[in-house]
């Protein structure tokens, strides 16, 4: 049933990705109305699925790398909806449906089996500090895209040859604003699923909390990048293209730190 | 009875140079020089438009040549000559002035083609008019028909929506930089008429400030005061860099006036936000490798230039357009203007009249097989002169001066009576 749902979910993002695109090249408004609709129509698919998933298996769905990318492709989705309530930046649907379809597909190719709660994720803490963690890092997805979308216009503007992107692309302050915005979110609930973490691991590892696993050194240099950042920005001003490079690189930071959660210690068989 | 002569007497940026227009510019406001010129008897309306590029006098009177001059003397004779004044003036009648205020409502006539803020210009100035109740019916009906030309320009034809010129580019540039140029602060260094006409769209955009720096202080807070802003000394520039957000160069200066090293620490300084430099000045007024700095665009003439290419076709195609709009109207207007004399209205009255007898004496004859020739004779003379008798006393009334009631009034108020206007053509 869930993974009836998670299809139905994944085909709804790739129309919408698609409207958008459309939009993207031919800019008629009307299109872009119909790919807002859809894109929203999916995400509650997708909510659906995760809420359909959380009662076959009895506890949050963000134990198998399915659930991970599916969960976080479905904090993107949000977050980008959350923001889009309240801001607009011209195209940055385009950009972001692209981003959670592929995280989508992913997803769909990772085995999609329901896996048994280990012995240390038996805590409530769990559930709190993953879904924190995941959420934190899609607002930071949403910041390095806008990261992107702000290093192609500015290039445009210096160079002063006004190509494809240059009417297509937002104006760089609502990018800068889009950075800001996504930043402090992200980085607030990314600081608070550490704290988590750490309860969470002196409780299951006692006395020594400490461990010398990639994952957390990665944890730890992704959060000291984006504190300097926030630091940089907040008492210096830094912005434009010295904040969106920083992001950039940030954010591969996370991507990192995700490829050796399923390796580190957060491995379930750990 | 001669209808009264519709005037328009004005200088703007193309017959003027600016040294002369500021100083016929009317400074004061509108409400001055409007109580003045209803003292003068010799006119019978009035209206008065100044902006930073034009001023122009529309009025209606009979004798056009005597009213020049009496408006001309009150109005100017302060500040400039009677020679310079007649060097420089243009004035049009009638029909000609009827489609100068038309061309100039909807912009074709304005420094920046198709720029919005003349008409909230005009329709500034025409309130005083109506306020001050020197504008009659006639001025009445044309500024607010100036109005609806203008509308009609906009709407039909795509002259605003273009790239018009290089200062267009400039804020289209800026609207990528910065999204809205609503609150943001605007620097001009140099005061000539390039800056001016960069300042003119910056301002429609609504920017906050104009800060105006000059070599001549004097004729930096003169232009700053076309703008509600505040004049520097050029010394101050690199100081006041840090709370602005656009800059327009356009000195004569034969130097660079600004380097990468007078800009780079100021970046700092106002915390990274982005800096926009526009140098229409040749040769140029700033240093190309300000452009290097992190959140500094620096664009000169040429690179606005291409921008302004892309759609110029286009805007030409568009001007054309407009033009006719405006010829359409003008006639339209003339039209109107013609019917609202004396002769014309009565011609058409009495034509109304014959033409209501002919169908009732042939509907009623119709049906009365056994008249003979001399009985339907009778009759029909018999309506004729019901007819005439019934206008005799409103052609008198048009005819005979009032003592209360103008000419134009009396027209006016006749054609409403008999409906002499029902074609559509919206009486006032």
């Amino acid at each position: 049933m869930s993974y009836l749902l998670f299809q139905v979910s994944f085909v709804a993002y790739v129309l919408a990705m698609t409207v958008y695109l459309v939009f993207f090249f031919t800019q008629k408004k009307y299109v872009r109305g119909l790919a807002r609709k859809l894109f929203f129509a999916a995400a509650l698919l997708h909510t659906a699925n995760i809420i359909a998933r959380l009662v076959e298996a009895g506890h949050t769905p963000i134990t198998s790398v399915h659930e991970v990318i599916s969960f976080f492709a479905w904090s993107i989705a949000w977050c980008y909806l959350s923001f889009r309530w309240r801001y607009t930046v011209k195209n940055f649907g385009t950009f972001s449906s692209i981003l959670v379809v592929l995280l989508m597909l992913v997803s769909a190719l990772a085995p999609h089996a329901i896996l048994p709660l280990s012995q240390t994720q038996h805590s409530w803490l769990f559930p709190v500090h993953a879904s924190l963690a995941i959420v934190a890092d899609a607002f930071l997805a949403l910041a390095c895209i806008g990261g992107l979308m702000y290093l192609l216009q500015e290039r445009e503007l210096k160079q002063k040859r006004f190509g494809f992107f240059y009417s297509r692309l937002p104006s760089l302050e609502s990018l800068d604003k889009l950075n800001q915005h996504c930043l402090s979110i992200g980085f607030t609930l990314m600081t608070i699923a550490m704290f988590t973490g750490y309860i969470w691991a002196r409780r299951i590892w006692g006395g020594r909390n400490w461990h010398w696993d990639p994952k957390i050194i990665w944890a730890m240099i992704t959060w000291f990048l984006y504190a300097a950042l926030m630091h940089q920005r907040f008492t210096m001003g830094w912005r434009g293209r010295r904040a969106a490079i920083v992001t950039i690189v940030a954010f591969m930071a996370v991507l990192l730190t995700l490829v050796f959660l399923f390796r580190g210690v957060h491995g379930h068989g750990a | 009875m001669a209808r009264d002569t519709i005037v328009l007497l004005g200088v703007n940026h193309k017959t003027t140079p600016l040294a002369v227009r500021e100083k016929m510019a009317l400074a004061s406001g509108y409400e001055q020089p409007l109580a003045d010129l209803r003292r003068l008897d010799c006119l019978e309306e009035c209206f008065l438009l100044s902006t930073c590029n034009r001023v122009e006098v529309l009025f209606t009177c009979k004798e056009p040549d005597l009213a020049r001059r009496r408006v001309l003397d009150m109005l100017f004779a302060g500040s400039v000559s009677r020679e310079e004044v007649s060097g420089c003036i243009y004035q049009h009648r009638d029909e000609e002035a009827v489609r100068h205020l038309f061309l100039v409502a909807s912009s074709l006539d304005s420094m920046i083609v198709g720029e919005s803020q003349i008409l909230g210009q005009l329709k500034e100035a025409y309130r005083f008019a109506s306020e001050k109740k020197t504008s009659g019916m006639v001025l009445n009906k044309l500024l607010h028909k100036s109005f609806s030309v203008a509308k009609r320009v906009r709407t039909e034809t795509r002259i605003g929506a273009s790239a018009v010129s290089i200062s267009y580019a400039a804020v289209e540039l800026g609207k990528k930089i910065f999204g809205d140029l609503k609150g943001k602060r605007v620097m001009l260094v140099g005061a000539g008429e390039m800056a001016e006409l960069a300042a003119e769209h910056l301002v429609g955009q609504g920017v906050a400030e104009v800060i105006v720096a000059n070599r001549t202080f004097e004729r930096a807070v003169k232009l700053a005061g076309c703008y509600h802003g505040r004049a520097i000394a050029l010394a101050e520039l690199v100081e006041q860099l840090q709370h602005v957000d656009i800059i327009v160069s356009s000195t004569g200066a034969p130097d660079l006036i600004l380097t990468r090293n007078d800009v780079a620490p100021v970046m700092r300084k106002r915390r990274y936000q982005p800096l926009f430099f526009i140098d229409i000045a040749v040769p140029r007024d700033l240093d190309p490798a300000i452009n290097e700095i992190d959140n500094v665009y620096l664009y000169d003439i040429d690179d606005l230039n291409n921008v302004v290419e892309m759609n110029k076709s286009e805007r030409d195609k568009e001007a054309v357009k407009a033009t006719r709009i405006v010829d359409e109207e003008t006639l339209k207007f003339c039209g109107w203007l013609e019917n609202m004399e004396v002769t014309p209205t009565i011609i058409e009255m009495r034509s109304m009249a014959d033409q209501i007898c002919r169908d009732e004496l042939g509907r009623t004859l119709g049906r009365f097989d056994s008249l003979t020739a001399k009985e339907r004779k009778s009759l029909e003379k018999m309506a004729a002169s019901i007819c005439s008798k019934m206008l005799h006393h409103p052609i008198r009334y048009l005819k005979t001066d009032h003592p209360c009631v103008d000419q134009q009034k009396r027209v006016e108020v006749v054609r409403a009576l008999f409906n002499l206007d029902r074609d559509g053509s919206d009486g006032p």
